[in-house]
């Protein structure tokens, strides 16, 4: 097998993707708008992505791209359904702060 | 091996393929004369008879994985039928039978525009969903089997589109998608580690590595976060009383028995099998949950005054058993997990569908004039309960059969949900036999003998006595005592409380149904365990 063109190690790439993983995260965490945190949830699904395919790119497999490409179609159906329920609740109560939701409680 | 879809492939899909076939069926019917109000039949009947085939296509696995003693694998080792596929498989159409039946005509009452075809789509799509998590021996198939049922349940969560129950919705589905990424990060740690995504490949290369090996210890963290998520596992529990209080209550019945036996078959496939090697990095980290989890949800129910919330932190409690299961890890645990999931869905189904029932009623005094009057146009429609031949004879009515009479017929008009502890008072005067069930099933959730919920718990201590994991065994059991206590305070209101205002209770002919089957099987199960506990065996026995 000719060897992979390769000039980035496929550290760098996982740990791109734990950075982009973290940063996902803390905006997880620390965000209040629910739109924002949505899009942090998306952007923890695409750093999964780019570890899976930084390791199919090292394996020389599709298995790790067709997982990626997986992960697009559901984060894609996970976005329709979610924008959907945060329209609802948004007709509901007029905001999208999430401090604001905060009907059910002990 | 072949690339082309074999016999076989085709045999073990079979369910999932006719669940698709009827959820999309359903949806689509209802947009034709046959969705229409007036034949409302129609759906459920067609979800039913989509589930009926479903159970004939397990029956044939069932048969011969049970002649043949070995498991049928398809699609070249990503999916396969064995005992344990079979016996979770067997739960979920419990579940979904049930949630179909008393779903029946329940969701106009919950407020909003019933979209029947909708929601009946759904329930089949996510028990599709169900399917491959219990079948699937693939990271990829897992993967999606999980998102089909979480997507499905994020929206049924959501249905009734009011404010509570879009609140519950927003906030299973952040902390859902927010779970499974988590869940997608170990994944993908555990492909870069194999280089495969069958989990037999990822068992053999976390053997190699060593439970030592910090990719390993993340792969195994990450991986339980977002999986323990699912099953409302103390730290990750906090949607759970959220997303019960705030769902339709078939959907919380639903959330409660289908998902959480879902995700534990997702739990011991990924555990027991691929990370069985890893054993000493995960079992005290699971110990550590499972006796917190208990902690959490029995304490924190006991305070509760809303019996949905209250009920959801008392399955966090059970969750907490079924992962000490997992914990003693031999083939008693292994068993018992089946076992506990297969008693705890005809009892906690039952449960709710009493909780569905139940509709606070004005105090007639209190009752505005028009609700009365219009209340016979409102209640003929829905089922002929006895009001409803009450009120063609009033001179017969006596003073007290007409306070009854006209709570009847309340119960029709304002049709709000009652779900508070204090709701249930006296219950047992106005409907003796909602009480007496909703005490069989309290009493099996509390595990008390003769019942199915004593089964559950029986082999969850067996198996840990039998792994020598003693203080656990005596922690678990204590827990049994503080459920008791709440448990009963349900039962107290209902003996013992004064019903004011007096509480009603709107059925039709599918709660009834329902109702008997989830009772008949809450006894059934425990008086005659045999035949149920041989449908569920799904370790040391080949």
């Amino acid at each position: 097998m000719p060897p992979l063109p390769q000039t980035v190690p496929l550290s760098w790439y996982l740990l791109l993707s734990a950075i982009l993983f973290g940063l996902g995260v803390a905006g997880f965490l620390f965000r209040k708008n629910i739109i924002t945190v949505f899009m942090s949830i998306e952007l923890m699904l695409n750093a999964v992505n780019l570890s899976f395919i930084a390791f199919s790119y090292q394996f020389r497999q599709v298995d790790g791209h067709i997982f990626a490409f997986f992960v697009m179609v559901v984060a894609a159906a996970e976005a329709a359904v979610g924008l959907g329920i945060i329209l609802t609740v948004f007709k509901n109560r007029a905001t999208l702060q999430i401090d604001e939701i905060s009907t059910l409680k002990n | 091996m072949s690339l082309y879809y074999t016999a076989s492939d085709h045999f073990v899909l079979l369910p999932a393929i006719l669940l698709a076939l009827f959820g999309c069926a359903v949806l689509l019917f209802d947009l034709t004369a046959l969705g229409s109000p007036r034949q409302r039949l129609w759906l459920p009947g067609l979800a039913l008879s989509g589930l009926g085939f479903t159970a004939v296509a397990l029956l044939r696995q069932h048969m011969l994985v049970a002649a043949q003693g070995v498991e049928i694998s398809a699609f070249r080792g990503a999916m396969a039928v064995d005992r344990f596929a079979l016996a979770f498989n067997w739960i979920f159409l419990v579940a979904a039978v049930l949630v179909v039946l008393f779903s029946y005509r329940h969701l106009r009452r919950e407020g909003g525009p019933d979209h029947a075809g909708e929601y009946l789509g759904l329930v089949l799509l996510a028990h599709c969903g169900m399917f491959f998590l219990a079948t699937s021996l693939d990271l990829v198939t897992l993967f999606i089997g999980l998102e089909l049922m979480a997507v499905c349940f994020y929206v049924l969560v959501g249905f009734a589109r009011d404010r509570r129950s879009s609140e519950a919705a927003i906030k299973y589905l952040l902390l859902g998608a927010f779970s499974s990424a988590f869940l997608l990060y170990g994944f993908s740690l555990l492909y870069g580690l194999a280089g495969s995504t069958r989990l037999k490949d990822i068992a053999d290369a976390v053997a190699n590595q060593g439970p030592g090996d910090p990719v390993v210890l993340l792969a195994v963290v990450t991986s339980a976060a977002g999986a323990l998520f699912k099953v409302a596992a103390v730290p990750f529990h906090a949607w759970a009383p959220d997303a019960y209080e705030g769902a339709p209550t078939p959907v919380t019945a639903y959330l409660a028995v289908g998902s959480t036996a879902a995700s534990f078959a997702f739990l011991a496939r990924l555990f027991v099998t691929p990370l069985a090697d890893a054993r000493e990095i995960w079992d005290p980290l699971l110990a550590v949950i499972a006796v917190a989890t208990l902690t959490i949800g029995n304490l924190a129910a006991v305070t509760q005054s809303n019996v949905k919330r209250l009920l959801a932190y008392s399955s966090i409690g059970h969750a907490g058993y079924v992962l000490l299961g997992l914990v003693a890890g031999n083939n008693t645990g292994l068993n018992g997990v089946a076992v506990y999931l297969l008693t705890y869905a005809p009892m906690t189904a039952g449960a709710f569908l009493i909780v569905a029932a139940m509709r606070r009623t004005a105090r007639p005094a209190a009752a505005p004039l028009e609700a009365v009057t219009a209340a016979p146009v409102a209640a003929s429609p829905r089922g002929r309960s006895g009001a409803t031949v009450m009120e063609a004879q009033p001179e017969l009515s006596s003073p007290r059969l007409e306070e009854r009479a006209s709570a009847d017929d309340a119960v029709a008009a304002t049709a709000e949900p009652a779900e508070d502890v204090d709701d249930f008072n006296g219950l047992m005067h106005r409907r003796p036999g909602y009480a007496i069930w909703m005490l069989i099933f309290l009493m099996s959730l509390a595990g008390i003998p003769p019942t199915a919920g004593f089964l559950g718990k029986y082999y969850i201590f067996l198996s840990l006595i039998e792994a020598g994991r003693y203080v656990l065994a005596v922690i678990a059991t204590l827990y049994v005592a503080v459920a008791l206590y709440y448990y009963f305070r349900i039962v107290r209101a209902m003996f013992a409380g004064e019903p004011d205002p007096p509480v009603g209770v709107a059925e039709n002919w599918g709660t009834k149904v329902a109702l008997t089957a989830a009772g008949v099987l809450t006894v059934g199960i425990g008086l005659y365990p045999e035949p149920f506990l041989r449908l569920v065996q799904i370790a040391g026995m080949r």
